[in-house]
């Protein structure tokens, strides 16, 4: 036999891999955002492929708000260790010195948590090159947006002024001070991600699965009360609920839906059967608006 | 909207054997395609609708989508399906689309990847980023209006850049009454059209994209239409997904893999062929040849890699191969030339400078290239050929292409990895241009290097000294010729080898054919460039007082010479200081009208951001500055 079919989930896989490399061979100093959810979990593996036998020629960066899940600090310490990547964690210091929390700050906590922690983190590193592991699927503005998306120096994006990006040519150039963000899995659909993972045997967070977690409601959101800063309200008594999270944030934002899907082919069935965006069990995009994600983009978020 | 409330229905095969489904997806085969046509078409309310109908919309999303509606849709009260498309603030605003959205969905044949791409032509750059990718286009029109100049330079673009299908969706029909007459005269008209630019076929359908007509399944509304809805179209048409691995064996290197001494790899995606351990393959440009022996991956060897997969070659000797170069059957390589007949798209407010130096863009290759004089520009409504100076954004034109190196490439038609390139602007680095190289016009293979037994090292050993470039940049009179004048008596008094080149001696013999246009100033830069780099190869430190006002330009002389031996030296003097000096009576000349395109007058002047060393007129005399520059010149290391 001298020909193959590739599978849709070859191509994807081939293309981000041809990304990765295009962008080490490019970039001065690169960098992999990891924030220790699915679309990490992929991207982690997709760069070992990538360089394999050599370890991934760039460190993982997690930009920590103090408020992941335990589950999530437990698993990205494991991660770094089998992979033999350096582990670069920042926390915004300003935002621990002033105690920014998700209960308390509202907004604020996400723009010094994650928005400045990132740009903070990028300048002091001085890295000109992060991939991200978002999808053009998740959110209408990121469907938008470029596989590399030139920032500023302050880390802006101007979503009216992207560069043309042609066939598999990626433009990597730029003037100093200024970045790229990279989305290898730019094209990957929510199931494509799960399905990947299934392939793959790739690990993953238990919290994606279902199991007994004591839960409250709030806002009609099923919040995990993850640790004992959660401050319950004077009526409010946790309840052990089957749950699992389609997606992983800060515990105090991040929804639950209640589930019994123990195992991958259960998940995928539960996520294909259901009638909600990914992105509805997450505050942020339903910030200012409409517009919430392009403009916290235009601001520097991932 | 009869149904609304069965908003995200999936296979029974979900629910029932989620296994089963999996295996199914997984098995889908992959098509994607682009929506273009003229502003206002309904291309993103096409996509939004079929999105919509394939279940791809969740009850929030829809919840939003129809509360959008309401706000800042352009139907009134009834849902608006562009909004789920258009996503960046300014299309809400404006109802159009200004980037390319890139969207997902599935059949159960089929997944596809769909580009809604913008029909203003302002944005006509973003439509060719998302035809670049697609195997097949769906253009729109407007029943009501017909075949418009965008329609036209749409297909013209699509079919450029080598899609071979193309579906003619006339849209908009309820608003027509679903009037066969009208959609005949249409595709007739276009099918005239498609002929003179060579599209050889096209699949035509009267649809309505916010009724629903003709994209799920045959409209009761146009009975006299017999032919395929959309998505039976999309999901059958036959794309040949494993054509490319019928062609020669490509493979583009980006990267060496050396994790240790014992392995050396070679990593790219293969652009064609295929690919197997004991094949003897040549790497280009050099033509030294090898054997393949391991297909390396992370889940264990391959016996077998092809077209579209991204790969890690070893070779059974140590033979020379980097970034850039390209591996190929040993009796079957591609290419290599440094000059080439190619279709430009530009793509930048500024025009294209003939002449100047842009970096150019191919596969894994990297290399400056300059753009000629276009032989002519296409009127995209009559295909005529234009006669035209410069390529302004959005045309289309065909010019030459000269690189500063050879190239591996093949014709963009048999393969668009190696043959689709971009230009980009060497001080923005801004993406300007797309191009498809066509043919070399002449071998580079043919063109010998003199193999030199004196080598440049050798003639600056003899001199005991490290060449140089000293390149004066500063308006006219800021003081270029006094100040290099001093530094080359001071270096030769030091028995230093130099040679100055100033811009009047020049302009008399060598140059004295150039005048003060943008293309001349540019050519004459070239010039003295190339002059000072065979100098500086000869061993000697070379002074040059030009005025040399493009950024860009000097930056090319830069790149001709090795690292460090190009030093810029700012003579920064005020525009006043130097018109109330006026020692050549130039600049009350420039302000009278009588010498056009003076520097500083009526033609830029662009200071240097980094030079190695700059002086201030007003702060420093020319004898401190002149000693300060020797100092550094001859401070550098051997
Ligand atoms: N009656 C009717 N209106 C339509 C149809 N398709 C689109 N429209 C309307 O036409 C207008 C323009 O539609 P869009 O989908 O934004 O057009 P577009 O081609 O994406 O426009 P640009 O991307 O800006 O070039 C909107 O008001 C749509 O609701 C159709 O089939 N019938
Ligand atoms: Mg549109």
């Amino acid at each position: 036999m001298n020909s193959k079919n590739l599978t849709h989930l070859e191509r994807l896989e081939a293309e981000a891999i041809h990304i990765m490399r295009e962008v080490v061979a490019e970039c001065q100093n690169p960098v992999m955002l990891y924030s220790v959810g699915k679309d990490s979990a992929v991207m982690l593996h997709l760069a070992r492929k990538a360089f394999y036998p050599s370890p991934p020629p760039f460190p993982l960066l997690h930009v920590d708000t103090t408020w992941k899940f335990k589950a999530m600090y437990e698993m990205r310490d494991r991660m770094a260790k089998t992979s033999g990547m350096e582990l670069l964690v920042h926390r915004n210091p300003e935002a621990e010195a002033r105690g920014i929390n998700p209960f308390d700050h509202g907004p604020l906590h996400t723009d010094m948590w994650k928005t400045e922690g990132l740009k903070q983190a990028l300048t002091k590193w001085n890295f000109d090159a992060a991939f991200g592991g978002a999808r053009r699927d998740e959110e209408k503005s990121r469907a938008k947006e470029r596989i590399l998306s030139f920032r500023t120096a302050s880390h802006g994006w101007d979503p009216k002024n992207q560069r043309p990006e042609l066939w598999n040519l990626y433009n990597a150039r730029k003037n100093k001070g200024e970045s790229i963000r990279v989305f290898p899995i730019s094209n990957w659909t929510e199931l494509d991600i799960w399905q990947y993972i299934h392939l793959n045997d790739i690990p993953i967070v238990p919290l994606y699965f279902a199991d007994e977690r004591p839960t409250v409601v709030r806002d009609g959101m099923l919040l995990m009360v993850d640790d004992e800063r959660f401050p319950l309200q004077p009526d409010e008594v946790p309840v052990m609920r089957s749950v699992r999270f389609r997606t992983l944030g800060c515990y105090p934002l991040t929804g639950a839906v209640e589930s019994t899907a123990k195992t991958l082919p259960e998940v995928i069935q539960e996520t294909l059967l259901t009638t909600t965006s990914e992105r509805q069990g997450r505050a942020i995009d339903k910030d200012s608006g409409g517009a919430g994600m392009e403009v916290k983009k235009q601001q520097g978020y991932f | 909207m009869g149904d609304q409330d069965v908003i995200y229905k999936v296979d029974a095969l979900v629910a029932q054997d989620i296994d089963a489904y999996l295996d199914q997806h997984q098995h889908k085969t992959m098509l994607r395609f682009i929506t273009c046509g003229s502003v206002d078409d309904g291309k993103s309310t096409l996509i939004g609708r079929l999105l919509y109908d394939s279940k791809m919309i969740f009850e929030d999303q829809l919840a939003a989508l129809e509360s959008d509606s309401k706000k800042s849709g352009t139907q009134g009260q009834e849902i608006d399906f562009a909004l789920l498309v258009d996503g960046l603030a300014a299309e809400r605003e404006q109802g159009i689309t200004i980037d390319v959205a890139y969207r997902f969905f599935a059949t159960e044949k089929r997944k596809f990847i769909v580009a809604d791409t913008p029909g203003h032509e302002q944005y006509t750059r973003n439509m060719v980023t998302g035809a670049s990718t697609a195997d097949l286009a769906v253009i729109l029109i407007d029943a009501r209006k017909g075949v418009l100049t965008q329609t036209r330079r749409h297909s013209y673009l699509a079919h450029l850049i080598g899609i071979r299908h193309m579906v003619l969706a006339v849209n908009k029909m309820d608003l027509v009454g679903y009037d066969q007459s009208v959609y005949d005269a249409i595709v007739a008209d276009y099918a005239t059209f498609a002929r003179s630019i060579g599209i050889e076929s096209f699949v035509p359908m009267p649809i309505s994209g916010f009724k629903g007509d003709n994209i799920t399944g045959p409209s009761a509304n146009t009975p006299w239409y017999t032919g395929p809805s959309l998505i039976q179209h999309l999901e059958t048409v036959e794309v040949d997904a494993v054509a490319d691995q019928t062609k020669p064996f490509r493979l583009p290197i980006q990267w060496v893999n050396r994790p240790n001494l014992d392995f050396r790899g070679f990593s790219g995606l293969i652009a064609s062929g295929t690919v197997r351990p004991g094949d003897a393959v040549r790497v280009l440009p050099s033509g030294k040849t090898s054997t393949v022996s391991r297909i390396v991956t992370m889940d264990g060897d391959l016996d077998l890699a092809v077209a579209g997969q991204s790969i890690t070659l070893c070779l059974t000797d140590e033979v020379d191969c980097s970034r850039g170069d390209v591996l190929a059957p040993a009796d079957a390589p591609p290419q290599v030339a440094d000059q080439f007949e190619t279709t430009i798209v530009w793509m930048a407010d500024e025009a294209l400078t003939p002449g100047r130096a842009y970096w150019l863009k191919l596969g894994t290759q990297m290399v400056s290239a300059t753009v000629q004089a276009p032989k002519y520009a296409v009127n995209v409504n009559t295909m005529e050929h234009l006669a035209c100076k410069t390529l302004e954004l959005n045309a289309i034109g065909v010019a030459e292409v000269i690189t500063d190196r050879p190239v591996v490439f093949e014709p963009y038609t048999a393969n668009h990895t190696l043959g689709g390139f971009i230009l980009i602007d060497k001080i923005t680095n801004a993406t300007v241009a797309a191009g498809m190289l066509h043919f070399s016009l002449r071998r580079a293979q043919n063109v010998h290097w003199q193999a030199l037994d004196i080598s440049r090292e050798a003639h600056a050993a003899l001199k005991n000294q490290r060449p140089a470039v000293l390149w004066f940049t500063g308006l006219s009179g800021s003081g270029k010729s006094t100040i290099a004048n001093l530094v080359e008596k001071k270096l030769h008094a030091l028995g230093r080898h130099t040679f100055l080149l100033d811009g009047d001696n020049i302009r008399h013999g060598l140059n004295k054919d150039l005048g003060f246009t943008e293309a001349d100033r540019i050519e004459n830069i070239r010039r003295v460039g190339e002059v000072a780099k065979l100098m500086a190869d000869a061993g000697l430190i070379v002074l040059s007082a030009f005025i040399s006002p493009f950024r860009a330009e000097r930056e090319m002389v830069r790149a001709l010479l090795p690292e460090g031996e190009f030093l810029e030296v700012f003579i920064d003097t005020p525009l006043e200081v130097a018109e109330s000096r006026d020692v050549k009576g130039l600049y009350k000349k420039a302000r009278s009208g009588e010498l056009k395109n003076f520097t500083g007058i009526d033609s830029p002047y662009e200071a240097p951001e980094n030079p190695e060393i700059h002086v201030s007129t007003v702060k420093e005399t020319p004898e401190d500055a002149a000693e300060r520059i020797v100092d550094y010149v001859l401070s550098r290391a051997k």
